[in-house]
């Protein structure tokens, strides 16, 4: 099957800095998709020339087999985008705000009525459909925006930092519906996000750093170019106990803070092992596993998260608006 | 391509929005009326009759209605600047929708905005001495709507060449106010230097007040014939409009 997102070779400058650097992509249909990276790495850039709003400076990107460019219009009517910044009209309502989507669209207005009723019962939010959209909180605001993306029936939907400034419940709301998207509404879902646990769950991730994709993988795939998860044990003479494990396990043990630690195993199949040859010398278990973190941490030195302040200091005002809506 | 549908949801969001904003309309319309009494009642002490042909607040009114229009269509359209980034119109843009319908709505939705508001400073009218007839109200609106388009398409075109919200000021103090100063809103262009009188040549702004003029205050003293102001005002709104077209096209 043909990918439904593709580029080829994507490259956008601004000024002097090269904000997308040779950017190869395949993302198959009916997948989520999630592109991963620290603040200003090339992410939102990619998504608007993926959306039409910026040209590339070279190499070219498809959606549902349309060029971006050349295609723009066709590109246009295949995708739904939830922007990084709300883009709802706070003085209108929830319904209002739906129909004039539907309007710009195309739809007509007994198919719009119905698209509209089943988007905002399946999003949770039709009992608040003639309520003007300030008075919604952050999160029932992103999941109108979600409800507005697909009203055209879209093939891709785009999610810029969808979580960015909420409150974790408010979060965890969101995903179960973005979650389901991809059966119950057919949709391919290509979002970027700087968190961890948000990356985890999608079906496919690419890292981005500086413009470049460096890793690209199903999480656990991903996760294993790390390396496997670490055991941690303590046992009753923790000594002996590596001793006798360093001549049955094959893996780097070693020794500190009064733990062991057993390297770069499959967690799940050496606990009992370990169990199995110590007997009752073990006193606790327990496992950890790789984060992505991890993973941007071996590629590039550097956690994922490291902001400079100025970032921060953006982001919160953000989430301030976010959450109080002063856009 | 026009679509008509665009053209409807922007001007339907924008009159929405106006409405249900009371605070704005009130603001908006206080401005003009203050510059009327208390401008011109200080003025009309000191600017002899022959100057400008008739009693000075006369002659001030239509330059009033001129100003009413640029500022609220100014206005409407270069909240396209930070719409741009910030708003509803990155909703707009990203829709399958031909770019020259999203300026004709934009354009269009600050037209009936100033329109709205023009008209309901013409109300004040009596107040200082004139006393429109039907036709004149009509002739005055067909004016008022021209120049409205004319402003709202330029304010499009301002718009397109800023990307943030802090050129507000800039655009404020070199091209709002300049225009309303060299537009012969409050003394006839005839009495300005030579330099200054071929800046206001090249505002449209100068030939919407001169035809209002020509209805209001026949008796006083005008700048062009109406044909001019007319014809000016409605390839001015064309040159505009198709102008802010093509730079939305190309930068998207």
């Amino acid at each position: 099957m043909a990918p439904i997102i593709k580029t080829e070779s994507l490259v956008r400058d601004f000024d002097n800095l090269r904000a997308v650097d040779n950017l190869n992509l395949d993302v198959e249909e009916r997948t989520i998709f999630g592109f991963l990276g620290p603040n200003g790495a090339g992410k939102t850039t990619t998504i608007n020339i993926l959306c039409t709003l910026l040209r590339p400076t070279s190499g070219r990107a498809f959606i549902n087999g349309y060029d971006c460019v050349k295609d723009a219009h066709r590109v246009r009517s295949s995708i739904g985008i939830v922007f990084q910044d709300t883009t709802l009209d706070k003085d209108l309502t929830a319904y209002e705000n739906l129909l004039f989507h539907s309007y710009l669209y195309g739809l007509g207005r007994e198919e719009a009525k119905k698209r509209i009723e089943e988007l905002l019962i399946f999003m949770d939010l039709y009992d608040r459909k003639d309520e003007p959209v300030k008075r919604f909180s952050g999160g029932m605001k992103r999941r109108l925006e979600v409800a507005r993306g697909l009203m055209h029936y879209p093939r891709v939907l785009f999610l810029d930092e969808p979580t960015l400034g909420l409150d974790p419940q408010s979060r965890a709301g969101l995903w179960e519906h973005i979650l389901r998207l991809p059966e119950s509404h057919n949709v391919t879902v290509f979002m970027t996000t700087h968190y961890m646990d948000e990356a985890e769950v999608c079906n496919r991730v690419a890292i981005i750093d500086h413009g470049r994709i460096i890793a690209e993988g199903a999480p656990d795939e991903l996760k294993r170019m790390v390396g496997g998860d670490v055991v941690y044990l303590k046992a009753k003479d923790n000594k002996m106990a590596r001793q006798i494990l360093k001549e049955r396990i094959s893996a780097e043990i070693e020794v500190r803070d009064g733990e062991i630690f057993v390297h770069g195993v499959k967690g799940d199949v050496c606990i009992p092992e370990i169990i199995r040859i110590l007997g009752e010398q073990v006193l606790s278990v327990r496992l950890q596993r790789p984060t992505l973190n991890d993973v941007f941490l071996k590629l590039t030195g550097r956690q994922i998260r490291e902001g400079s302040p100025e970032d921060e200091f953006k982001e919160s005002i953000r989430a301030y608006r976010r959450r109080f809506d002063r856009a | 391509m026009i679509e008509l549908r665009v053209v409807y949801v922007i001007v339907m969001r924008e009159l929405i929005k106006f409405f249900r904003e009371k605070g704005r309309l009130v603001s908006t319309l206080a401005r003009p009326i203050i510059w009327l009494f208390f401008v011109g009642m200080g003025m009309s002490r000191l600017v002899p009759q022959d100057i400008t042909g008739t009693d000075y607040m006369r002659f001030l009114f239509p330059g009033i209605l001129g100003m009413t229009i640029l500022f609220s269509a100014i206005f409407s359209s270069i909240s396209i600047i930070w719409d741009k980034e910030f708003g509803f119109l990155k909703e707009i843009l990203v829709a399958p929708v031909s770019r020259f319908s999203i300026v004709l709505g934009k354009a269009l939705s600050g037209t009936l905005l100033s329109t709205i508001q023009a008209m309901l400073i013409m109300i004040v009218s009596p107040l200082i001495g004139i006393y429109p007839e039907i036709g004149q109200i009509a002739g005055c609106l067909m004016v008022i709507i021209l120049l409205s388009f004319s402003i709202s398409a330029l304010g499009i075109v301002i718009a397109s060449f800023y990307e943030s919200l802090e050129s507000f000021s800039m655009i404020m103090n070199f091209i709002v106010m300049p225009m309303f100063f060299l537009s012969g809103a409050m003394y006839p262009l005839k009495k300005l230097p030579v330099l200054l009188k071929y800046a206001a040549t090249l505002n449209p702004l100068t030939y919407g007040i001169d035809g209002l003029r020509h209805i209001l205050i026949p008796y006083g003293i005008l700048d062009f014939s109406f044909y001019l102001d007319i014809s000016i005002l409605i390839v001015s709104s064309a040159a505009f409009l198709f102008f802010s077209t093509y730079i939305f096209q190309r930068g998207h």
